[in-house]
């Protein structure tokens, strides 16, 4: 019977990733390798000032003298990054006033994903800036927050454009010391977004960006910047999926946000790059360095995840609570599948008085996957009265995958309360069976007792992108059923 | 309606059934009583089409139709309902959210369009009341944290909602106090008509006080060993299964 169960189980997970397919553009790239000359060509092919070269050298120079990270629960293979390509560019005219001058094959790309521009031009409150492997495509709405003082574009624009903010900023909460990937980020980093937002300004729509890894052998290195001045709030939104590849692809971000008094920073994303086939081959290896810091009093900042893609994931959203009176949130749902492995958590340091802070962890395994939540949660001396309340569920179909919980907690001040609930659940025979007899076929009941289970989540993301994670965990599980 | 004929059913090489034949007919309720562990359940989910079993032998059509060929929400969509003896817990997922989906699958089964949230809500609000079912028990998850009682009405309940033509509740009744007995008995009976048939399977006459059968069936150690009328439940109840245990012995 349950031999029986984790078959049906395993027919309905096995399901190949859906967005694969490659679009032939053509490119303009600097060959395999990195060295000093690399960066200094990428430098210069972005047309950028000598500080952000300085950076990018003192990174490179950092970087040379650290080690590839080892990871418990992770199976990484060696990486040779003599093999990867550091910058690729779609080839398109300089400048492009409408969509229509967008290339028609990258236009299908993202009609394909689902998210056709034109349409989304339309839809109200959303504005969109498309970044398709390391130049931005197209940004819309801009005019409509320039009028508010907001800024939103690339990072390379905003490097070129407001060379004082990105440096004042840049490297301020993740410096380029931080990981082995960070430095190699701060280093060889190719486009992102920069997001600016002055006192007092709530940003009247959901910012979203959607990238895309599209060249062979490219590694992947956006760098997103997000300045909140005091009592200013913003929702960002970031989604992906990536085309089907052989090779796998490393993908190195830094997410870097600053929150001031009483400002509030939402931040969401949706991760679904390739995964890599049943077997495993192929897939990216995502491996993140994303955090926050809330700088003033009264300041909050909240990540929301839902990862189904990637073949190996390496990510903590992390909150630095600086300010008194502040706010950390961490809300996610970790997919994985066939071989997948994911190893994602947050860290919440308590610096300030009365700093709160809360994680929602829903990890879902099935296949041969693993899934690891790893999460600190640490109070330092003078964080009078924090809170922290975690929350760590996992739930595994068949029992071929894994699921790990590594909760670490330091606490260095009596008066902190840090709970923690941890508990692991499988999808059930009966369960699916009592669903059938109503009428629901087995992967519809798969799909309902995963959203359910994922449902606090996915509440707390907007209304649109809600809709998109729920069909996004459906088509993860899906397969061949009978 | 229902035409079982012969059919043997065993789990793990331990045959269950021996050979049980059953006829049910649109219009009719059947009461099928035995003592523990005489396979009443396990003709309930052999009909709902639980895989857990093995069909050795015999027969079922279900309006004509080789049941046994068809997937649980096959027979689900076809209007054969199944009150679990023991519901089950799904959590996450909120009734409303369950029982919209279950309806939705049904009508389109029937090349119907899905009920609009209006239609739906109202739906839930009389089937509710027929009921009696708490209101927050509704915006609860499916059966979590619903105590025993709760969970018997909850089928009640879905039953009402689904309106099947071949209902099959097993043990409903058990360990219900009398205010939710008569509240199981209610749904039962309004469900009842000449286009639909019910099958109740109870360790008790007591439910049969408020239901009434056409027919009463003994089920005992895998086969039907008396059907009669609705007298036969008193019988039963005067002279215990000792009586049905002993006559087994004598024969
Ligand atoms: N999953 C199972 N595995 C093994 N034996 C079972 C299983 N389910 C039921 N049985 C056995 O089958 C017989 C009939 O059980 P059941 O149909 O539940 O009876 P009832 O509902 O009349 O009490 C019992 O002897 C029981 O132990
Ligand atoms: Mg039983």
């Amino acid at each position: 019977m349950q031999k029986e169960q984790d078959q049906i189980l395993n027919e309905v997970t096995t399901g190949e990733y859906k967005y694969g397919f490659y679009t032939d553009i053509e490119h303009d790239s600097i060959g395999k390798g990195l060295n000093e000359d690399v960066i200094r060509l990428i430098s210069e092919k972005k047309n950028e000032p000598e500080f952000m070269l300085q950076f990018r050298l003192k990174a490179y120079r950092h970087w040379l003298t650290m080690k590839m990270p080892g990871w418990a629960h992770l199976d990484i293979p060696p990486i040779d990054y003599q093999e990867l390509v550091y910058y690729s560019a779609p080839k398109q005219k300089a400048r492009l006033s409408s969509l229509d001058e967008v290339d028609p094959e990258l236009l299908e790309t993202f009609n394909k994903l689902g998210i056709p521009l034109e349409e989304q031009k339309h839809l109200a409150g959303v504005a969109v800036d498309a970044v398709m492997d390391s130049v931005s495509v197209k940004t819309t709405f801009k005019e409509t927050l320039a009028e508010l003082g907001i800024i939103f574009c690339s990072f390379s624009e905003a490097v070129r454009e407001y060379p004082d903010l990105v440096r004042q900023y840049m490297g301020s909460v993740v410096p380029y010391t931080d990981n082995y990937y960070a430095a190699l980020n701060s280093a060889v980093f190719s486009d992102g977004s920069f997001c600016y937002i002055p006192k007092g300004v709530r940003c009247p729509m959901e910012l979203s960006t959607y990238f895309r890894i599209n060249a062979a052998n490219t590694g992947q290195f956006e760098r997103t910047l997000i300045v909140a001045e005091d009592n200013s709030y913003v929702s960002y939104l970031e989604g992906c999926t990536a085309p089907m590849r052989d090779e796998n692809q490393l993908h190195a971000a830094i997410v870097e946000i600053v929150a001031m008094e009483g400002a509030e920073v939402k931040y969401a994303t949706v991760q679904n790059w390739y995964p890599g086939n049943k077997e495993g081959k192929g897939g990216i290896y995502n491996f993140v360095t994303k955090r926050g810091i809330c700088k003033g009093d009264n300041s909050k900042i909240s990540w929301t995840q839902v990862e189904t893609g990637s073949a190996i994931t390496w990510k903590y959203p992390s909150c630095i609570l600086k300010g008194d009176n502040t706010t950390g949130e961490f809300y996610s749902v970790a997919l994985t599948n066939n071989r997948q492995q994911a190893d994602t958590g947050t860290k919440m340091i308590h610096i300030g008085k009365n700093s709160k802070s809360i994680i929602v962890s829903k990890g879902i395994s099935s296949g041969v996957s693993n899934n690891s939540y790893r999460g600190l949660v640490k109070v330092l001396r003078g964080a009078e009265n924090a809170r922290n309340f975690s929350q760590c569920d996992s739930l595994l179909l068949g029992d071929k995958c894994g699921a790990h919980t590594f909760p670490y907690i330091e606490s260095n001040n009596q008066s902190a309360i840090i709970e923690h609930e941890a508990t692991t659940s499988r999808i059930g025979e009966d369960q699916i069976f009592y669903c059938n007899q109503r009428g629901i076929a087995t992967e519809d009941a798969i799909s309902l007792i995963v959203n359910g289970y994922a449902k606090e989540v996915l509440n707390k993301l907007p209304m649109e992108f809600a809709v998109e994670a729920q069909k996004l965990l459906q088509i993860s599980l899906e397969g061949s059923v009978g | 309606m229902l035409v079982i004929k012969d059919l043997k059913v065993s789990i793990e090489g331990g045959e269950i059934l021996k050979g049980v034949s059953l006829e049910v007919n649109a219009g009719e309720v059947h009461a099928i009583m035995g003592p523990n562990g005489s396979g009443k359940s396990t003709l309930a989910a052999v009909l709902a089409g639980r895989d857990l079993y093995e069909v050795d032998s015999g027969t079922i059509s279900y309006m004509g139709e080789d049941l046994l060929e068809k997937s649980p929400e096959e027979r689900a969509k076809e209007g054969l309902f199944l009150g679990f003896q023991y519901p089950i817990e799904i959590p996450g997922v909120s009734m409303v959210n369950f029982m919209k989906t279950a309806i939705n699958e049904m009508r389109k089964h029937r090349g119907e369009e899905p009920l609009s949230a209006s239609e739906f809500l109202k739906k839930m609000r009389q089937k509710k009341e027929l009921v009696e079912i708490d209101s927050s028990l509704t915006n609860r998850s499916v059966n979590e944290g619903f105590s025993g009682g709760e969970k018997k009405k909850n089928e009640i309940f879905q039953m009402a909602m689904l309106e099947p033509k071949l209902a099959v509740l097993d043990e409903t009744d058990s360990g219900l106090d009398i205010d939710a007995l008569k509240v199981v008995a209610r749904g039962v009976n309004n469900l009842r008509s000449s286009e639909n048939a019910i099958i109740v399977i109870t360790h008790y006459q007591r439910l049969l006080d408020y239901i009434v059968p056409d027919y009463v069936h003994v089920l005992y150690k895998g086969r039907i060993v008396r059907s009669g009328g609705k007298e036969l439940a008193l019988l039963l109840e005067e002279k215990g299964y000792e009586w049905i245990r002993q006559e087994e012995l004598n024969l």
